[in-house]
């Protein structure tokens, strides 16, 4: 129990951490966010002049307001976040972040969590099976995913769209769906759920390629080390089958660090993602975060990092659960 | 005389076929980066025909603008390169000062340090990197530097220790309970002198790995953020190369000798690293060398009919 306590209790620090970087960072600098957005407000809403609201909100979001002290400013931050209350955005006049973040967000679950899992577990099993055969042809692999994990992501993507897509003319470039076909947006039909399977394969095709690499590099290590221990020796000499040494016995705990490092390999993934999306106009987060950076969309780029932030949060969190299980020795030694 | 270096023979690589490549790999882009740019044409000439492919004038071709592939790939290696060593050395020293100094001392001061570790661990990178590098940028107030790949590196030095950290935090906590470090606290030495005298250098092996790997992410991280649109303005990295190439159509113009060279460039560099690295992998951790060793011994003696097992976990 102390362990999730723990757990739990390092979550809501980092949560806070994140939240408090968010308020401090453009009030930092030198320069006047707040003000370059409402100008950028203003242009988007044709010269209008903005509603008193508008403003106190972006004032609230970024910006240093002379009259109110910095702990209120800070606390009326919270309030607006814990409202859900993003701001508007200025790259996409007059949407509210939320409602962006919220039409994204789920492509980009969809689309980076599969690709995400299936990689994870490939390269775990991967990685067993390679670290149980050790000392074969198979170590020579093991150079190549070196390779594998230096290629930059977009430049992956790049080769693939120019093999598959341009040169081919296999699969789509851009775009999560046909919108020629399904012109009034998403709907739940299998027709459309083909056409967004379609889309969302070689993006989900580069981040598996590009994120196996560590995946199987560590697990094979861990796989190595973990066979020249004792207890597997013991297990070897009681004359249990093979298979269940290396099921039971040794993969179960060469599996362990690689769940360890799971956040580690999980910050490549989110940003090799965000790269994949922008190679292929995917709507997903990291579109959302690019333009929003590019155009100095401000508030809208402080609620993607927020929604980004909590969601590796979220499957950082759930690694850990899935840790406690696995290691029992975590659970009551915390 | 020969005993004097055993020490740090021990500590340096044993020679094998991944670290010869992986050495010679490096070592040529490194070459390749400092001297080709003397060699090459001016890399911003833009007097050439647009799009040309490979020709022996151009022998990696032109970009659209009509800049000449194969100087920019010179100049653009030594820029990368530069980011790459400034970004994995800022990385490096704060991940000694974060993780070195946690595990050593404990207590406290390690529940404050690993938990920013932690938390710096956590907290995506390429986002952060983009959102100080949006506001950083839009200063008033730095000039030329706002949009220089220093500034680069240093902001992905300052966002890319955590995880070197923890690894460097692991080892010291173990070093700190050797015998001889408690020789030399009774001694009566001090503690910032028992990490430098006595920890680091015990270090070294893995702290040349979490280099090369800083040097690796930095180089990936800046040509990420160059093709986003984030990277320096006014010097040429592989990344903005990509990033240009992206701008000007070139997949879609199928102008393969644009995008090709950079991003392998890039995936070419990262291997050696990697190569480097795994050699590096086998001095701290002798058993990713003997193990595989012991079970190819042992697979040819059962097939010379000398083995006593005829199978199981370690054919």
């Amino acid at each position: 129990m102390k362990f999730y306590l723990r757990r739990i209790a390092f979550y809501v620090i980092t949560v806070w951490a994140a939240v408090s970087l968010n308020f401090l960072l453009p009030r930092m600098m030198p320069g006047d966010p707040a003000a370059i957005m409402i100008g950028k407000l203003r242009r988007a809403s044709g010269g209008r002049e903005l509603s008193p609201q508008v403003i106190e909100d972006i004032y609230a979001l970024l910006g240093a307001d002379k009259n109110t002290s910095p702990w209120d400013q800070y606390l009326a931050y919270w309030g607006r976040l814990l409202h859900g209350d993003l701001g508007l955005s200025s790259t996409r006049y007059p949407y509210p972040v939320v409602e962006l973040i919220g039409n994204a967000l789920p492509w980009t679950l969809f689309m980076v969590g599969t690709a995400t899992v299936i990689s994870f577990i490939l390269g775990i099993v991967g990685g067993a099976w390679v670290g149980w055969r050790r000392g074969t042809w198979l170590d020579h692999l093991v150079p190549a995913t070196a390779l594998l994990q230096s290629i930059p992501y977009f430049w992956l993507a790049l080769v693939l769209v120019a093999v598959f897509s341009v040169q081919l003319g296999w699969l789509p470039i851009v775009g999560a769906y046909d919108p020629f076909e399904f012109p009034s947006g998403p709907e739940w039909s299998w027709d459309f759920f083909v056409s967004a399977l379609q889309h969302a394969f070689l993006p989900a095709l580069t981040i598996v390629i590009s994120s196996i690499g560590g995946w199987l590099l560590g697990m094979r290590n861990m796989m190595v080390s973990t066979m020249s221990e004792d207890f597997v020796v013991t297990a070897e000499a009681k004359g249990l089958r093979p298979s269940r040494i290396r099921d039971r016995y040794a993969a179960r705990n060469a599996a362990i660090p690689s769940l360890a490092g799971f956040s580690i390999a999980l910050a490549f993934v989110v940003a090799g993602s965000i790269v994949t999306e922008q190679v292929f106009s995917y709507p997903g987060i990291g579109k959302l975060m690019i333009q929003s950076v590019q155009g100095l969309d401000y508030t809208l780029m402080q609620g993607v990092f927020l929604v980004i932030t909590l969601t590796v949060l979220a499957a950082n969190f759930l690694m850990d659960l899935l840790y406690g299980v696995i290691d029992p020795r975590v659970r009551s030694h915390g | 005389m020969a005993d004097r270096f055993a020490g740090i023979r021990y500590l340096m690589p044993r020679w094998s076929a991944k670290l010869g490549a992986g050495l010679v790999i490096v070592g040529l882009i490194t070459l390749f980066g400092i001297v080709a740019p003397f060699f090459t044409a001016d890399p911003r000439d833009s007097s050439n025909k647009g799009l040309l492919p490979p020709s022996p004038e151009h022998l990696l071709g032109t970009t659209k603008l009509g800049y000449d592939v194969l100087a920019q790939l010179a100049t653009g290696t030594r820029g990368s390169l530069y980011v790459g060593l400034l970004g994995g050395l800022s990385a490096m020293l704060l991940a000694i000062v974060f993780g070195i100094l946690a595990g050593y001392f404990g207590g406290w001061l390690d529940e404050v340090l690993m938990l920013a570790t932690n938390i710096m661990l956590v907290i995506p990178g390429l986002p952060l990197v983009m959102v100080i590098a949006a506001y950083v940028q839009n200063t008033e107030g730095l000039g030329d530097f706002a949009r220089s790949s220093t500034l680069v590196a240093l902001i992905l030095g300052v966002t890319g220790w955590a995880g070197s950290a923890v690894v460097l935090r692991a080892q010291a906590r173990s070093l700190r309970t050797r015998e001889y470090v408690a020789a030399a606290r009774v001694a009566g030495e001090r503690g910032l002198r028992i990490i430098f005298v006595e920890i680091i250098p015990n270090l070294v092996p893995l702290i040349a790995a979490q280099l090369i790997f800083g040097v690796m992410a930095a180089v990936l991280g800046e040509a990420g953020l160059s093709y986003l649109g984030l990277g320096p303005t006014n010097s040429i990295t592989l990344g903005t190369m990509l990033n240009d190439a992206q701008t000007g159509q070139a997949v879609g113009s199928h102008a393969w000798w644009w995008f090709i060279p950079p991003g392998a460039m890039i995936a070419l560099l990262g291997t050696g690293l990697a190569l480097v690295n795994f050699a590096i992998d086998e001095i701290v951790n002798p058993k990713l060398r003997l193990a595989p060793q012991a079970a190819r011994q042992q697979r040819r003696a059962t097939k010379a009919g000398k083995g006593v097992a005829g199978g199981g976990a370690y054919a």
